[in-house]
Parts: structure tokens; sequence; C-alpha cells
């Protein structure tokens, strides 16, 4: 079970850059009209400096671009037939556009035991700079393992 | 797009309606979100978990309630967006995502609004429930 020792503990950092094709197959896949996501004009006339991405797609890039999306995981020995997404979010620092090369770090900041250890809540927070060094945004997650419980 | 300088609180700014989730959805988002986790498009994986069926990435909902968002703002104005993860969503649920304005204020030298987001499936069952704060 993982306890209060992975508090701290941070992941290999994830390099991503923001690639047209992917981003096109995951607007396409959750049927994205918006046309600020698909033409460059429209993003200019909204207000971006270039094409921008979807809200939650910094998620994305961190899973897709990293050698092993799992290895927190294996690191605190959590099963992943036991996991889920509890809460998820994103604070915008500055704007992420098609082209950027982002760079993830996410690390453990909070283990809590639920329901007399039947569930644990692992907090992850990971910082996001761009190319120039920008700090663009901070993304946290709550992730909900369901423990074996002894009957 | 929703002109914000006339925003004010109560206002339902946000509401979209999505069309059934398919397996087809759920193998087409493992692979456009890089979240490869077998339970959501794998039924052996998800049975032998104790699920009945494969279910719904949260991330997917969520990213369904994004789309609800910069539809009516920007993502320019955009500066932050949370759920909490309330029930597992089902194959075939249709969700129906709403945002509210619950509050103006002032922060780093701009006028922002906080709205009350929530998802639902075609049953009403609450699937996210979370918050953004956008720029007007």
């Amino acid at each position: 079970m993982v306890d209060q020792s992975a508090v701290g503990r941070c992941f290999t950092p994830v390099t991503a850059r923001v690639e047209p094709g992917r981003l096109r197959y995951f607007l396409n896949t959750l049927g994205e009209q918006n046309p600020v996501y698909r033409d460059a004009d429209a993003a200019r006339a909204s207000g971006s400096a270039g094409t921008p991405v979807p809200p939650t797609y910094l998620f994305c890039l961190e899973m897709m671009d990293v050698d092993d999306p799992f290895e927190m995981f294996t690191a605190l020995e959590v099963d992943l037939a036991r996991v889920l997404h509890g809460e998820q979010s994103f604070v915008y620092h500055a704007p992420v556009l098609v082209g950027d090369t982002l760079t993830f770090r996410p690390c453990v900041t909070s283990v809590t035991d639920k329901k007399g250890g039947a569930m644990t809540l692992i907090g992850i927070r990971c910082e996001v700079t761009n190319q120039d060094g920008v700090h663009v945004a901070d993304t946290a997650r709550t992730i909900v393992v369901r423990n074996e419980v002894a009957s | 797009m929703t002109e914000t300088g006339d925003i004010k609180t109560g206002d339902r700014i946000v509401h979209k309606v999505f069309p059934p989730i398919t397996r087809h959805t759920l193998a087409l988002y493992c692979g456009a979100s890089g979240d490869h986790n077998p339970i959501h498009v794998d039924i052996d994986f998800a049975r032998a978990a104790g699920f009945p069926d494969v279910f719904a990435h949260g991330m997917l909902v969520m990213a369904c309630l994004g789309q609800a968002l910069t539809d009516a703002v920007p993502p320019s104005k955009l500066r932050a967006f949370a759920t909490r993860f309330v029930a597992i969503t089902q194959l075939g649920a249709r969700l129906t995502c709403e945002g509210t304005v619950t509050e103006l204020f002032a922060e780093h030298g701009e006028r922002r609004a906080r709205l009350a987001l929530i998802t639902r499936d075609e049953r009403g069952e609450v699937k996210l429930d979370g918050s953004a704060v956008i720029a007007l």
C-alpha cells in the first residue's frame, strides 16, 4: 500500500511537443468543431497568438510523450486495475500553442487513507513550462486506489 | 460565443449536449489522449478488475465539459478549470454539460468570473462537478 514515504517523490520529467496532427486526432475523437482550434484566423480573432489547445489537452500531452505512462504506479507499486481518477485541475498562467515544446514535472504531494484504508488518495502536482522557460500551467490530479481489504 | 462584458451572477453561459459514448469513442480516445489503461477498452481486463464492462475515461468526460466551456469562452480567457469525478460514466451515456456564473471578482489586474460546472448523463446522474475561472 502507498504510504507517506511517497510524498515528495518526483518522477521523470516529460518533454512533449504540441504537434498539429496529434491535436487534430484528439479534436476529431471529441467531435470538436470549434474553429479556434482548427483555423489560424479564427484563433487570432479569439485572442490567441497561435492555435490554442483544448483545456484538458495538457493531461494528454504528458501521457502521450512519457516513455512509461504508468511509471508512477509501478514505482508506487499500485495495480493499474485498482486506480480511478478522483479529481483533476488545471491553472493556466500563459498560452499553450501548437508548435510549443512543454516540460512536465510531476511530484506526489499527498497520500491520504480513506474509509478505514479501503481507499488511498494520491495527490500529484505537475508544473508545466514551455521552450522559453515560461511557467505556462500547473496541473493537479487525485488518484483513487481501491485497496484490497481483508474480509 | 458569449459577450463576456454582460455576464452577471446566475447566468447559465455553458450548455452542450453530446452524442452517446460508444466503444469506438473509447478506443479512439485511448490513442488520442495517450491514456492506454486497458480498463477503458479491454472488457476482459475490466471484468477481471471487478467492473461489468469497460467505462469512459474520466478525462474524456472532462474533455467534453472543456469543449462546452470553450464554446462559450475563448481558450485565451480560461484561467482555471477543475473537476471532481463523481461517478463512473458508462457506455451509451448521453452527457449534458452546463456552467453557471457564481461570482464576479478582480484578480491579477483583470475582471474575472467563477463558473460552477456540472456534467450529467441522460438520467440526470451527476458525473462531474467542477468549476472554472474566466477572464472577462
